[in-house]
């Protein structure tokens, strides 16, 4: 198995104004694998994922020091082209937001835009991106219409899908399943298992169970650092800092 | 009497007293209706809709009216939706500074309350003589732009407003441009919003006559074409009301348009409405 290092950030401070939300952080992510973000609220583990496409850029008074490298690149450099980066690293909300249109216009949303395809195209790239979401059985036959009348399960895999039709190389989701039932999460799970072939999966979570199952590797945040980063088995049985054991063992958070 | 039977006799009365309210409100507007169209409806003929004033004949007719009425409304809808959907559009989603963002809406909501006669004036002085108009539709629709421009911007804002955060994050997260954004997701979302805004709108331009006797004259020639209807001076059906009730005493007339601007302003209310109810329906995935 190749351990290549996909995303690299390197003394990365993140400020919202005055507040400092990330104090260094230094952090490799690893190609094809999935890294669980987890800490508690307000420990900076969103805001960390937001960096790495640059959603950040959407608030006003954040401002950023530090590199992230993406296949060596330094993505907070100005002249980055972000919607070329959000093609190659795409997001997952913790919302399911799917928009107020058709299912096979929600997953064609990405390739129109970043590009003409033709009918055959579009309707090739629709199949595999749901197909790859685990959706396609369910909506194949109603892909005309509004992705609005979904389950919140079904929602949040079409919103999957929507980001997977651009082809990215990675995909970051923020809180995926914490709006959603168990029996939904479940299938949200297994559908992560089954990306990390082809994508390196970057998810935040509220749940450590969840961290535990699906991940390789775990990053504990905790109040703007990176307490400790490694395999998820070993920070599960081992963690090596007392902050970690102590959050991971339920003490607070 | 006890405490509780006291205050169920208080909420008794409560109830009644809005009940009152609500039947109050709905029997001033059945009892202006219905009058209106007592006295209006058997006074509508196909001549007087059909026609024009003829003095040799001694006829009245109303046709010019209903025309310049519509043309108004076609030319100012024409200019004011971009403008005032494009301020809104700019308000909402690009302006980075609070401070602009309050002095333009606080000049917005001002605007809104400002009588319409005084647009009126500011319309004849500006477009009528120094921008060289003179008395004529084109005048008075850009008159009638100022008046609605801050409906048009306020109800767009609102809805624009109300779309899901998730929309806009879905759309950058996907790389998308905040114009692509816009375009694609915003405006259709806050369309039926827009459509209100038209509505309302559609209202204080059918109902105006202060501001277009100034500006719009109260002629009744029928113009050739379009083009040249709007380099003419024309009265709107509320501006012929006026005239037809206060100068010639031509009170069958009046009471005629009168329900005329009813109906018209019905089916314009029934015709968005529809619109309307099909976007949404579309959204839903009904």
């Amino acid at each position: 198995m190749s351990n290549n290092i996909i995303l690299q950030a390197k003394d990365l401070h993140l400020y919202y104004g005055q507040t400092e939300a990330l104090k260094g952080i230094d952090f490799e992510i690893q190609e094809k694998k999935i890294t669980a973000l987890i800490g508690p609220s307000g420990c900076g583990k969103s805001t960390f994922l937001k960096t790495l496409n640059r959603m950040n850029d959407l608030i006003p008074s954040v401002s950023i020091t530090g590199e992230v490298l993406f296949q060596g690149k330094n993505i907070l450099e100005k002249d980055v082209d972000v919607t070329q980066l959000r093609r190659q690293i795409g997001m997952v909300f913790q919302k399911p937001n799917p928009f107020p249109m058709s299912i096979y216009d929600n997953i064609a949303y990405g390739p129109r835009l970043h590009g003409n395809h033709s009918r055959s195209e579009l309707d090739e790239l629709v199949e595999r991106s749901l197909r790859g979401a685990a959706l396609w059985d369910e909506v194949k036959d109603r892909l005309k219409k509004s992705a609005m009348g979904l389950s919140g399960g079904q929602q949040q895999r079409l919103c999957i899908a929507r980001a997977l039709a651009v082809q990215p190389d990675v995909l970051l989701m923020d809180e995926p399943t914490s709006a959603l039932d168990p029996g939904s999460t479940l299938r949200i799970e297994d559908l992560m298992a089954d990306l990390k072939k082809d994508y390196t999966v970057v998810i935040v979570t509220h749940n450590m169970q969840q961290a535990a199952r699906i991940s390789d590797q775990t990053a504990f945040f905790l109040t703007g650092n990176l307490v400790e980063y490694g395999n998820t088995g070993d920070l599960f049985a081992n963690p090596k800092d007392k902050k970690t054991e102590d959050y991971i063992t339920g003490r607070f958070g | 009497m006890n405490h509780a039977a006291k205050r169920r006799l208080k909420g008794q009365l409560c109830q009644g007293a809005v009940y009152f309210c609500a039947f109050l409100t709905v029997a001033v507007l059945v009892s202006i209706l219905g009058y209106i169209f007592v006295r209006g409806l058997p006074e509508i003929s196909w001549e007087l809709v059909s026609t024009k004033p003829s003095i040799l004949r001694d006829t009245i007719g109303i046709l010019p009216n209903i025309l310049n009425t519509l043309y108004m409304i076609l030319l100012t809808l024409l200019v004011a939706l971009p403008l005032g959907v494009g301020a809104a559009v700019y308000l909402t989603e690009y302006a980075t500074s609070r401070k602009l963002i309050r002095v333009v809406e606080f000049a917005t909501e001002t605007l809104a309350g400002i009588p319409s006669i005084i647009y009126g004036l500011v319309g004849m002085l500006v477009f009528v003589q120094i921008l060289g108009f003179n008395v004529s539709l084109l005048s008075g629709s850009l008159t009638l732009v100022i008046m609605i421009l801050p409906t048009i911007i306020r109800t767009t804002q609102e809805s624009l407003k109300t779309v899901p955060v998730g929309y806009r994050e879905g759309a950058m997260g996907l790389g998308a441009t905040k114009w692509y954004m816009i375009r694609t997701i915003i405006l259709p979302s806050s369309l039926s919003g827009i459509i209100t805004g038209c509505i309302l709108a559609i209202g204080r331009i059918v109902g105006e006559s202060a501001a277009l006797l100034f500006t719009a004259g109260s002629a009744t020639v029928i113009a050739s074409n379009m083009f040249e209807a709007y380099t003419r001076g024309g009265g709107s059906l509320s501006v012929a009301l006026y005239i037809y009730a206060s100068e010639r005493g031509e009170f069958e007339v009046a009471f005629a348009i009168a329900a005329i601007l009813l109906i018209l302003v019905f089916i314009i209310n029934m015709a968005t409405r529809l619109v309307q109810k099909k976007l949404n329906g579309k959204e839903q995935g009904k």
